[in-house]
Parts: structure tokens; sequence; C-alpha cells
């Protein structure tokens, strides 16, 4: 990987493939632990993949680079993706995926910042993570480091007042190279989003803030979350927003890859059986 | 007689981070719209590339705190003690938990904020701090020892929480003392019974010790800035040289310096104790000196206490 230019990502890697054997991990790794959190780990999938496979600056071998993109996993039960991904990079072990949620594993049920090597914070409580990769980039700026941070967040933590407060801070302080992405797969932990609080409309909000909402975004339609091309596009546009934060909303399918777990508010937090589990292998061509 | 020099300890803030900042420290503040009463605007004066305005909006400020320390810079988050409190799941997810290097400095700690009433005064603030794991937590009884102590901090890695107080106080230490994180400082020796305070009733401690020393009793005072980590050895020796403990503290009885004290002792030198701090009750408005009255936080009470205490001695 190239180290000198914004750039290091394999551009040769077949992000769809990638994704696909990150699905497979996830399904295994909730399986086999009897809990976890498939629905919203299927819905970032593609997000994930594009963001380490071609979007940011990171180097496996150099987890603690000062001069990194950092991805600040806000929405802090989505796990399985995230140590997934970072295993297929190299962060970690594959193997080691086995562990998830097991006493004495790094791979933590919510996310803890350095374990392993590669999560950049901790979370779980929801609403900080925006806060927290704000806090970096106004960190990165003061010490002449031109690096992104990228934070993912739920639609369901859009009803969290910290990120309101973090969107109003981060427009503020103008934080060029501070990225919000929201995965509105529109389920949160009890029920559809719009049902348990009317955050909409996210993109007229997050203007209204001061941020740069990607322009092929409006009250009716976020970029495609699973659309691979798509969302490279989205992310490489909100990396190359000058003078203030930029937004991505990407409009995603809870469950996605999986026919009965997709957009079932069942699949937020609960693992499947053993049957569910040999049907969604299958489905993932495993 | 003459009357000893006066000083809030919150005058400490600005100053001490700015004379650190030219010494060649990395320092950067961060402020929730109270740097004029915190006097952490003292800093934005001097240093004001490293100066970050947050708005009344302290969950924000303490994760991005949290953030910003992972970049190597010295983080100081400051507002009045009442509104730290308002950002506790953030002080534990986005700073305890991952152990980062932010100094939480939040002045009008205790009654002592006086005329603002109940809202304004934290009666259970190092409570909470002490509840988080990783934390420092460290209550100063002057001003010199205040800026000892955001000296020690800024040069110390972790999570640090330190509360100051509005009101003017009387003067302890002579300017330049030290602080040692950890150690209880011995101002007046003793042997019938042993007070030990933070803040400002360890000024309030001292002037019960010489009461106390014209009735013939010989108290010992102990400043027990640090309550995390509690020095437990100078507890333990003062249980055993002097038989009896007083502690006093602006702040509730229950979940304080006292309660922490008590369970340091019951294990390793159980003896009679008192304990002079706020009664399962919010503060409210007057001026200090008459909240600090009717909380019960004087000399005289701390005298009370202590005849109590000795008189249950075997």
């Amino acid at each position: 990987m190239e180290t000198g230019s914004r750039m290091v990502a394999d551009t040769a890697l077949d992000l769809s493939a990638f994704a696909l054997r990150v699905r497979r991990h996830i399904v295994r790794m909730v399986y086999e632990a009897k809990s976890g959190h498939i629905g919203g780990s299927m819905s970032s999938t593609e997000i994930m993949a594009v963001l380490y496979g071609r979007t940011m600056r990171h180097d496996p071998a150099r987890p603690d680079w000062p001069e990194r993109d950092r991805l600040i996993m806000s929405k802090g039960h989505c796990t399985p993706v995230l140590y997934a991904t970072l295993a297929e990079f190299g962060y970690l072990a594959v193997d080691e995926l086995k562990t998830f949620r097991r006493k004495g594993s790094r791979l933590q049920g919510h996310a803890v910042l350095g374990k392993p090597e590669g999560v950049e914070n901790s979370a779980g409580a929801l609403g900080m993570g925006l806060s927290f990769g704000l806090g970096i980039r106004l960190g990165q700026r003061l010490s002449g480091v031109d690096a992104r941070v990228y934070v993912l967040m739920g639609d369901g933590e859009q009803d969290e007042g910290q990120v309101w407060e973090a969107a109003m801070a981060a427009a503020h302080h103008n934080a060029e190279g501070l990225v919000a992405i929201i995965d509105r797969n529109g389920i949160q932990n009890d029920d559809f989003t719009a049902a348990t609080m009317r955050t909409e409309p996210l993109a007229q909000k997050y203007r209204a803030f001061g941020w740069e909402v990607h322009p092929g975004i409006d009250d009716d339609h976020g970029i495609d979350g699973h659309d691979l091309a798509a969302v490279e596009e989205a992310l490489t546009w909100a990396g190359s927003v000058l003078g203030k934060p930029a937004c991505v909303i990407f409009d995603t399918v809870k469950g996605k890859g999986v026919s009965f777990m997709e957009n079932n508010p069942n699949f937020h937090g609960a693992p499947p059986s053993d049957e569910q589990f040999v049907l969604a292998m299958q489905e993932l061509g495993a | 007689m003459t009357t000893p020099p006066t000083a809030a300890t919150r005058e400490a803030l600005g100053s001490t981070l700015v004379r650190l900042q030219r010494a060649g420290a990395d320092i950067v503040v961060l402020d929730a719209d109270l740097g004029k009463s915190t006097t952490a605007r003292g800093f934005k004066d001097a240093f004001p590339d490293r100066f970050f305005s947050f708005g009344v909006a302290e969950q924000n400020m303490v994760s991005a705190a949290g953030g910003f320390a992972t970049t190597g810079h010295v983080v100081v988050a400051s507002t009045f003690a009442v509104f730290a409190e308002h950002a506790f799941d953030q002080l534990r997810m986005s700073i305890a938990q991952p152990r980062l290097n932010v100094k939480i400095v939040a002045s009008h700690g205790g009654v002592s904020v006086g005329e603002d009433g109940a809202s304004a005064e934290s009666v259970e603030d190092y409570a909470l701090f002490s509840s988080l794991v990783n934390f420092v937590v460290v209550v100063p009884a002057d001003v010199v020892e205040a800026e000892a102590i955001i000296e020690a901090a800024i040069a110390a890695p972790g999570p640090w929480y330190i509360r100051t107080g509005r009101p003017k106080i009387p003067v302890i230490y002579t300017q330049g003392a030290r602080f040692t994180l950890g150690k209880a400082d011995m101002l007046r020796d003793g042997g019938d019974v042993t007070i030990v305070a933070c803040g400002l009733m360890v000024g309030r401690s001292l002037q019960a010790a010489e009461a106390l020393a014209q009735q013939g009793v010989s108290a010992r005072v102990l400043n027990m800035a640090t309550i995390r980590p509690l020095d437990i050895a100078a507890l333990s020796t003062a249980a055993r040289e002097t038989g009896a403990i007083v502690v006093a503290e602006e702040h509730l009885v229950h979940s304080g310096l006292g309660a922490m004290c008590a369970q340091a002792l019951a294990q390793i030198a159980p003896v009679p104790m008192e304990f002079v701090g706020v009664q399962d009750r919010y503060g409210e408005s007057g001026t200090s000196d008459e909240v600090l009255e009717l909380m019960g936080l004087t000399a005289a009470k701390v005298v009370e206490a202590a005849q109590r205490v000795i008189a249950r001695k075997r």
C-alpha cells in the first residue's frame, strides 16, 4: 500500500466478493456467540467495504499512524461488521472472529477502543461518536494532519440529542474532513424508526445545521447503500468537501443479504436459530 | 491579628495553564460557555488557537475531549461541577473506560456557590467522579495547592477530575508548595483525634484544631486533597495513633470522602468516626458563608464532632 498519497487502498480488491465474505463472517459470529447484532451489521457492509477498501488512508501494519484516516463506529453494537472488516484487512486474524463475545476475547460485544488495534473508539451508548470524531478532527487539525474522520451512525441513533450538539459544533468549527455517515436502515431496537421517533427530514436538518450533504440526497432519497459504485462515489465526494463537515445518508436494508432477515426488526439484536443459520449461509453462497 | 490573604481555588486555572503552555506543554482547553467564571478564558486570551468553544453543550464537549486526547494533546475541559455531572455517561464511555488523557477541571464545586442556590450547588460531584474507574479525583484546599494540582495533572497521563470553588477562602500554603498525588498532607500533628478534610473544609478544620487546642485537645489535621486514589496508609496511621477520626467535607456525607475513608478503615483499622458534611439534602440560596453555616460546614461543627468522637474512644 502506498503511504505518500491520500489513497492507500488496494483498488484491485473485489469489493463485491469482499462484502460477501464479511456477511458470512457476521452471520457465523453472531450464530456462534448466540448473541450480537446482525441486522445493522449487514446494512453497513458495503459502506465499510468501500471505506476500508477504497476511501480511507490506513495501514494495518501501523494502526497508530498519526496520519491515518479513522472510522468511528458510533453505532457501537455493530461490532460484527467492524471486526470482520478489520480481520479481512489483517488487523486481526480471521480465526479470532470465533472468539466474538466470549470470555477473555478482545472482540467485545460493543466496541472498545484499541480492542483490537484498529478499533478507534468505545461505544455502545449511542450518540457519542460524532462528538468523539469531532474531537479527533480538531486535534488532527491542530497537529497539521490532513486526515479524514468518518463517523458511522444509525438512523435510530439520530434520536440522541448529543448528535445534534455535535452537528452544531462541527459546523461552528468548520470541521473540514469530518464525515457523518448515516446508515438509514429504517429499523431500531424495538420497532421501525418512523414509529419510534420521527427524525426526518434528516438531510434538511444536517443542511440547516451547516453541513454539506451529498447533492444527490433529498427528503425522499438517500444514496443506495448497497450499490458499491454509488457508495464509493458518495464517500469520495464526502472526503473532498472543503471548509465544512460533510454528510452522506445511505438508504440501506437491515439484514441485507439474507432474505428472511431483510427489513425484519427481529434481527436487530437476536441470533439466528440452527435452521436459520444453515439457510442464511446457503443464501450467502457458503 | 492580621487577616490572612484569601483567593478562590478557581483562580488557579487560567493562569496556571498559560504558564505551563508557555513552558512547552501541549495543552488545549475545551469550554462550555463558562470560561470567565472558571478562569479558563485566560488561556483563550493567550492561546486562541488552542481554546475551543463548545457552547452550552457539555455532553458533546466531554466526548469531543476524549477524541481530541487520542491525537496526543493534553485536553482540559472546564465547566461548573454541576454541569460536568450533566455528561456522566459521556465521561464514562468517552474518557474513563478508554482511559484517555483528559483533565476535567470544574469550578463552583460544593454549596459555597451561594446565591445561585440548589441547581448550582454540587453536593454529589466527586461521588460521581469517584465511581468512574480510572479517574483521579482531587479537591484543592487553597489556590496554591490548586496550581500545584493542575501542574501535576498536566504532567500525568490519564483522566483527572479537579474540583475548584467559587468563594475566596484563606490561603493556607506558601507559594511554591508541592503536591504529591495520593499522599495526605499532615498540616498539624496531634494525638487525640485526626481531622481528615478536603477543599475549603481544610482551612476550617485548622481553625477547629486551634480551638480544640485551647480546650487541651490535640488534633491532627490531614489535608486529603486526593480522594482517588485514597491515602489509606495515612488513614491507617492516623487511626492507630489518634484512635478517632472526623472527616469534614463540602459534599454529601453518604457518598463522599468520609464514606470512602470509613470503608477503608473498616477493613484495616476501625476506630470511632464522625462526619461533617452535607446531610442528605440540596443546598439553597444565601451568601457563601450563610449556606456553609446552614449546612453545618463550620469550624464549630468540626469541634463538636471532635468532642463527640473523642467521647466514644475506649
